[in-house]
């Protein structure tokens, strides 16, 4: 009897484990494998040539749009309660919602639950001590790059930043940082921290014009 | 191999393990409780959930490392006035089948049940959906809360 109950809960445990290999992310078992961006950020130099201001504006945001728009960023600025996730962008499993703080909702399933200070491989759990979802008011995705832009420098709908805590934020801060250095199979955001600063400094000097649409 | 001092269930207990070994191995295989459960190890299935200085964690995503000087509440030192009603109305509704989710369950319920003591329907899945239950006894699961939370109201 007793051997025939373990057997039943090694079937159980296993059932489980293949269950959700099932659907978790593709490949996560490859998460020791380095994942690299393929596309590059072209330096703020490049865009110098550019002689009209405004136009020089919109080409360095649209450029830095290749990070804003990445699944790192987009994962955690939805349009909805409930985040996304993997460069696919599939709603998050399980279901988790914004909550209070965008930590989660409290009695229920928050960031902290699985997310901690630094990404652990072994479980394919990306993590950092600012774990949380954008507000509702900075909500990216479905937007255009233009919408985000105006968006982006509305102190209505960014924390109250001006463009000088906006270019640091950009710049300095270690979840958007996290984007670059995601762990696991996840595609790091374009570039580099660095580089995105610069072109996000650049754009601010520049007048901070945003893209049409 | 890395010596470390876990504070679980009230007693400082020692393990000698890899410091990217997940907590959930410490406590099993290190410390030797094995009331939490190893379901999917990809944060996924809620079975080896524990509390981290009283906040429900799934022990498969965290590093020993990490814990420090945090306190780790498993299955077997779960005693609160919550975790009571919890395992009598757990009892009394007869919910788990094979039994290997449930005390992730538990633990999951309790923590709602600290938080908010009369949970909706609705509240009870948010927190719940995270614990998945390969018998699906979900029905009796969030029955059982309610009886729970109802038996606390006195």
């Amino acid at each position: 009897m007793k051997l025939f109950r373990t057997s039943m809960l090694a079937l159980v445990a296993g059932g489980l484990a293949a269950g959700l290999l099932a659907f978790a992310e593709p490949g996560f078992q490859e998460a020791d494998a380095a994942v690299s961006n393929p596309t590059k950020l072209q330096p703020v130099s490049v865009f110098a040539k550019i002689k009209n201001k405004n136009e020089r504006a919109v080409a360095l945001f649209t450029e830095a749009g290749k990070v804003i728009q990445s699944p790192r960023c987009m994962n955690c600025h939805p349009a909805t309660d409930r985040p996304t996730q993997t460069d696919r962008m599939r709603p998050h499993i399980p279901l988790v919602v914004r909550g209070e703080g965008g930590m989660g909702a409290a009695g229920g399933l928050v960031c902290t639950t699985c997310h901690h200070e630094n990404n652990f491989d072994a479980a394919n759990v990306p993590g950092n001590p600012k774990w949380s979802l954008a507000p509702i008011e900075m909500a990216w995705q479905g937007k255009t790059l233009g919408q985000i832009c105006t968006q982006i420098k509305d102190k209505e709908r960014n924390g109250g930043k001006d463009m000088a805590a906006l270019v640091k934020h950009m710049a300095e801060d270690e979840l958007v940082g996290w984007g670059w250095h995601p762990g696991g199979n996840r595609t790091p955001a374009p570039g580099t921290q660095k580089q995105f600063g610069e072109l996000i400094k650049a754009w601010a000097d520049a007048g901070a014009a945003c893209p049409k649409g | 191999m890395a010596a470390f001092t876990l504070k679980i269930n009230g007693q400082a207990r020692q393990v000698d393990v890899d410091p990217n070994t997940p907590l959930l191995w410490a406590i099993r295989d290190g410390v030797g409780l094995t009331g939490t459960k190893y379901g999917c190890g990809v944060a996924q299935c809620g079975a080896c959930t524990v509390y981290v200085d009283g906040q429900t964690v799934r022990s498969c995503s965290m590093p020993v490392s990490a814990i420090g000087t945090s306190e780790i509440t498993t299955i077997e030192g779960l005693d609160s006035k919550e975790a009571k009603a919890v395992q009598a109305a757990w009892v009394a509704l007869d919910v788990p089948q094979c039994g290997y989710c449930q005390s992730g369950q538990v633990m999951s319920a309790t923590a709602l049940l600290s938080l908010n003591p009369k949970p909706t329907d609705d509240d009870i899945d948010l927190a719940m959906n995270g614990n998945i239950c390969r018998c699906a006894t979900y029905v009796r699961i969030r029955a059982a809360i309610h009886g729970a939370a109802k038996s606390l109201e006195g």
